[in-house]
């Protein structure tokens, strides 16, 4: 019963501590704010990078032509290797038969249909294929390689040198924007609690006060960090406003895509509220944080 | 019974100065003591140590049986329940009124707010600022302000008052009334320890006194002893 009126008082006393220094609190408000802002769009850009890069990949295939007089049981074997390879799981195999490809063909063209009608199946010059994706692209050379070495398997295509480029720039591009997010959220935190700090300088004695009356230090720390938390939250409102609306009209706006539709933006939903989640996490831990480093300060002695 | 036991206790700073040697001194239950000296020699830093701003160097402070030089900087709170401190400045909140101010030492302890109002209204009486219990510090003189400082000192009823020349930046009359009513306080059984510079009010009083030069102390006077000597 004590311990919530304490705290109940604490939670109060944090709430009118943040009008009473109205024009601190603004600052730290608009610390939090600013820094977020800049967190909320790195996000957004690593996020969509990422995802960009993993369509691309995604559709990176190999494609493994076979013999042209292959028999249906050696198809088979063919087909039991390729599966029992490690980068390559059994729904990511499709066998496309010659027939097919040169229908296709003769649907696109009146000229094919002219020639390719006459075929028959032996006659066909046209070869069946295995079209593989891998499960991690990092290695899709070896893999490759792999299948060029089965029996039956004539030639193997995967657009190498461009892939392999591709990869490598995507995974530059993921692991920087991801060091940026990271310190970005470290810089966050520390100007923060610097701001906060101030904040709390000026305050020194209340606190003092508060020590000399026999508050215990537990006691003095809980409404610092409830009100440290409150700028976090309040802070928060104008990145995540940024982030629902913003976010979306970027993505209404684009259509979806950035300037081909190779570029695919994420879609907004669930996106935006997981990274306002986490915006508002980050902005209530951090200002509780700071918050409790600067008055620990000033309960030593 | 020894309320306060100060034994052997040195005191230097880490600038390298020693503001108190070998100190010896009890305080009994109930008393009033002066402890008066020259700018510097020694007397903040001793009551100072009492309420654990300061930590000894070496020796040994007993508090109403607490070690003083013991306590964790997070059990502080323990002891400054047991004792009041009035300052010369009064340090109060400057944006809470009279009675916020004196609520705010129940408030920490968790006490219900009924609770709180009748202990605070009661202390406000025994100061005589009932009155003015919803003023705030700027609106009030500087005896008043001081007033309300001893309020919140003694609202939890601790049972040593510690006053850091709480007269210093009053006139005599004033100053007086504030003697008049921490002697009301004293009598209501709370042991108090007062640093002053005023040698008018220590001669008035007639309590005991002590001495301090250089860090010791030098003259410890009997209640009634001492007679318009020069600090």
């Amino acid at each position: 019963m004590k311990a919530f009126r304490i705290l109940g008082r604490n939670i109060r006393d944090s709430f009118k501590s943040v009008f009473r220094n109205f024009s601190l609190s603004i600052a730290s408000i608009s610390c939090i704010t600013i820094t977020l802002i800049v967190v909320a769009i790195s996000v957004i850009l690593s996020v969509n990078v990422t995802n960009f890069t993993k369509i691309v990949e995604r559709d990176v295939t190999i494609v493994a032509f076979l013999d042209v007089d292959i028999t249906e049981e050696e198809r088979q074997k063919v087909y039991e290797k390729i599966i029992a390879l490690d980068n390559v799981e059994i729904s990511n195999v499709e066998y496309i038969d010659k027939m097919d490809i040169s229908k296709e063909m003769m649907s696109s063209s009146d000229v094919f249909k002219s020639i390719m009608s006459e075929w028959t199946r032996e006659e066909s010059p046209i070869q069946d294929t295995y079209q593989v994706k891998v499960t991690d692209i990092n290695l899709i050379n070896k893999t490759a390689d792999e299948i060029k070495k089965i029996q039956n398997v004539d030639v193997v295509k995967y657009g190498e040198g461009m892939v392999e480029q591709l990869v490598s720039i995507f995974d530059v591009i993921r692991k920087a924007t991801f060091i940026v997010v990271i310190a970005l959220v470290i810089v966050t935190a520390f100007l923060i609690a610097n701001t906060i700090k101030i904040t709390i300088m000026s305050r020194k004695r209340e606190i003092q006060i508060m020590r000399l009356v026999g508050a215990s230090n537990i006691n003095i720390k809980i409404p610092f960090i409830f009100e440290g938390l409150i700028l976090g939250m309040f802070g928060a409102i104008i990145p995540i406003v940024v982030t629902l609306y913003g976010y979306t009209a970027l993505y209404d706006h684009f259509g979806g895509q950035l300037f081909t539709n190779f570029i695919k933006l994420v879609e907004p939903t669930p996106f935006i509220y997981f990274t306002s989640i986490g915006l508002l996490l980050i902005g209530m831990i951090v200002g509780m944080f700071g918050s409790a480093r600067a008055v620990r300060k000033y309960l030593k002695i | 019974m020894d309320l306060i036991r100060i034994k052997d206790v040195k005191k230097t700073y880490k600038t390298g100065t020693t503001a108190i040697y070998d100190l010896d001194l009890t305080i009994k239950k109930g008393e009033f003591v002066f402890i008066i000296g020259a700018t510097g020699c020694g007397k903040s830093t001793l009551i100072k140590m009492l309420y654990r701003e300061e930590k000894p160097s070496s020796g040994k402070i007993l508090v109403g049986g607490l070690d003083v030089g013991k306590i964790k900087n997070r059990k502080v709170y323990k002891l400054r329940r047991k004792i009041g401190v009035v300052f010369q400045n009064y340090q109060l909140l400057p944006n809470a009124t009279a009675y916020e101010n004196v609520a705010f030492a129940l408030e920490v302890l968790g006490m219900p707010k009924d609770e709180i109002h009748s202990k605070v209204m009661k202390v406000l009486d025994l100061v005589g600022l009932k009155s003015k219990a919803k003023q705030y510090p700027r609106h009030l003189s500087g005896g008043e302000q001081q007033r309300v400082a001893i309020a919140r000192a003694i609202v939890n009823g601790p049972k040593i008052l510690i006053c850091d020349e709480p007269t210093g930046n009053l006139d005599p009359k004033t100053s007086m009334e504030i003697m008049e009513v921490l002697e009301a306080i004293n009598e209501l059984g709370t042991t108090i320890i007062m640093v002053t510079h005023d040698i008018d009010i220590v001669n008035k009083m007639k309590k005991r006194v002590v001495k301090l030069d250089s860090g010791r102390v030098v003259k410890d006077y009997k209640e009634g002893e001492y007679n318009n000597e020069s600090i």
